[in-house]
């Protein structure tokens, strides 16, 4: 279990972090959804002792930050956003010191990361320096594991990583949740909130909500309305000169809009955009996804 | 109608040693299209940017350039073609405008017109405030739309993007798409790479590699018809799984 109180940071007279109050429940799969700069890692890294809060008080499973610091490190495992393993030490060399460190053995912990590790076990001579993106996650996530932690603090472990190399990796933190692992995770993209059990939106050191995926979105009350035509970049000039947009932004092949005070009928944007003789029109409202949600939050 | 075609590539072969990184790739990007490059870490893309850019020699193949011989024209492509990459675009210790008069002095825009455009831009970017300051301090979002519009100061034929939004936040991230759009309207082709799946919807044409090799190349509509996918994310997840 988590628990941050009324936690702030200053980098200077930048304030990273603003009173952040958060507790993530043993067992919990917790994300931690914002931009770069929102505060992410600097919450991270006072969680796992390696910096100091100006303010404000953080437990992690009833051990304080500042004074149990040593005992906390026993019960993590961290994967840092940069990759932080030895490059010029093999894939096994990696795992055998991670495991050493922490007073275990490779083979004692070896349950809880076979499913990952087997993976890249067929690569285990090669040094870590010379994989590819997806086998240095996967070897990082195992050497976050080998000493059996109870809460699992990965930041931006899916960044800069393929579609496909993502999935399977939300799968195996899935898979670990199972094994009574409390795992908080951070990440820029929106989509990935979906599989979280909860989430935290965080914006320039403040949280904007915290909810489950689907509670998020069902609670959020701005109505918008899908928008499609032929010509996208005549389409997003044009919503964006009708006179009662809000915002008009693209999604996928899609645009959404919301009108001032919600008050824009579907019909009345039909025929503004007909009349402006786009083509292959749709306009539809619909249910909102985080990210709408996200954009409203972050623009008040 | 059949719109010009700026980037024709005919069985591109490149091999580092026994490795096979592009695979008899053949395919033609159009004038003023926005052409998304998408594949897994590892599936070749970088590899191909660099030859299409004239930074590296394919090992076999036929390929044109804004009209230009990849092996004998390499320094006119340089010319006709802007490259932004989120890795490295900028000089973080120099100024917002001293980056700018650095890329018009290397692409020999006359400095009479490059103080002209740099005004134009800084006003369109409502970066006017920021003129003097380093780059290093600067959101990362103002970073990457600096970016990109130096990329293209030079009126380019075609700019080269290399995952160019990752790590901004959503709004931010789509402003900078609002930048390509307006781009492509103005003649510029635009070959971009992503892996957010809803910014390959944005694009006309979208590729996916696997491999080495293209595996799929048509328009987002078509791509998932033919698999049958809701969005691009799935169609990504059926050939690259």
């Amino acid at each position: 279990m988590i628990e941050i109180k009324n936690i702030s940071k200053y980098y200077n007279d930048i304030q990273a972090l603003k009173e952040i109050s958060l507790t993530v429940e043993k067992g919990e799969l917790f994300g931690l959804i914002g931009p770069d700069g929102a505060g992410k890692t600097t919450l991270m890294r006072i969680l796992m002792t390696l910096l100091l809060p100006d303010s404000g008080e953080a437990k992690m499973n009833d051990l304080h930050v500042v004074k149990d610091f040593k005992k906390i490190r026993h019960i993590v495992g961290y994967m840092p956003g940069r990759f932080s393993l030895y490059q010029d030490l093999s894939v096994e060399e990696n795992l055998h010191f991670f495991a050493t460190v922490f007073g275990t053995t490779i083979e004692e912990n070896y349950d809880l990361i076979r499913d990952i590790y087997y993976q890249i076990e067929p690569f285990k001579n090669r040094r870590a320096g010379k994989l590819s993106g997806g086998m240095k996650q996967k070897l990082a996530l195992s050497c976050a594991l080998i000493h059996k932690p109870k809460i699992l603090i990965l930041d931006e472990p899916t960044t800069g990583v393929d579609a496909v190399s993502r999935k399977e990796f939300w799968e195996m933190l899935k898979a670990l949740q199972q094994k009574e692992i409390t795992i908080l995770v951070s990440t820029p993209y929106m989509d990935e909130a979906s599989l979280c059990d909860r989430v935290a939106l965080i914006q320039k050191g403040t949280i904007l909500d915290v909810d489950s995926p689907s509670r998020i979105t069902e609670k959020f009350p701005r109505k918008i309305i899908q928008v499609h035509s032929e010509d996208m970049f005549r389409l997003i000039q044009d919503l964006r000169s009708f006179p009662k947009a809000e915002s008009v932004f693209a999604f996928g092949q899609f645009v959404h809009f919301t009108g001032v005070d919600d008050e824009v009928e579907i019909s009345e944007l039909d025929k503004f955009l007909t009349d402006r003789k786009h083509r292959h029109v749709i306009v539809e409202e619909i249910h909102p996804g985080i990210e709408d949600v996200f954009m409203s939050l972050q623009s008040l | 109608m059949k719109a010009d075609t700026i980037i024709t590539v005919k069985n591109l072969v490149k091999k580092f040693g026994a490795f096979t990184a592009n695979d008899n790739l053949t395919f033609d990007v159009y004038k003023g299209e926005i052409f998304g490059f998408l594949g897994a870490n590892g599936a070749g893309k970088t590899t191909a940017i660099r030859i299409l850019c004239g930074l590296s020699t394919p090992t076999s193949g036929d390929i044109k350039i804004a009209g230009y011989d990849i092996y004998r024209e390499t320094e006119k492509i340089k010319k006709n073609i802007g490259y932004m990459s989120q890795k490295f675009s900028l000089y973080e210790d120099l100024t917002v405008s001293e980056n700018i008069r650095l890329y018009a002095g290397i692409y020999g825009i006359p400095s009479k017109k490059a103080k002209e455009k740099e005004a134009e831009l800084l006003e369109k970017l409502e970066m006017e405030s920021a003129r003097k300051k380093l780059i290093a301090g600067l959101p990362l979002g103002w970073k990457q739309k600096l970016a990109f519009s130096v990329a293209i100061f030079h009126e380019p034929k075609i700019v080269f993007l290399d995952e160019p939004t990752g790590g901004v936040d959503p709004v931010t991230r789509r402003k900078f798409w609002d930048l390509i759009y307006e781009a492509s309207n103005n003649g510029i082709t635009v070959f971009v790479t992503t892996h957010y799946m809803d910014e390959a919807e944005y694009c006309n044409r979208v590729s996916i590699m696997d491999a080495g090799k293209i595996e799929a190349l048509d328009t987002p509509g078509k791509l998932k018809e033919r698999y049958n996918a809701k969005n691009m994310d799935e169609v990504f997840l059926k050939i690259a799984r």
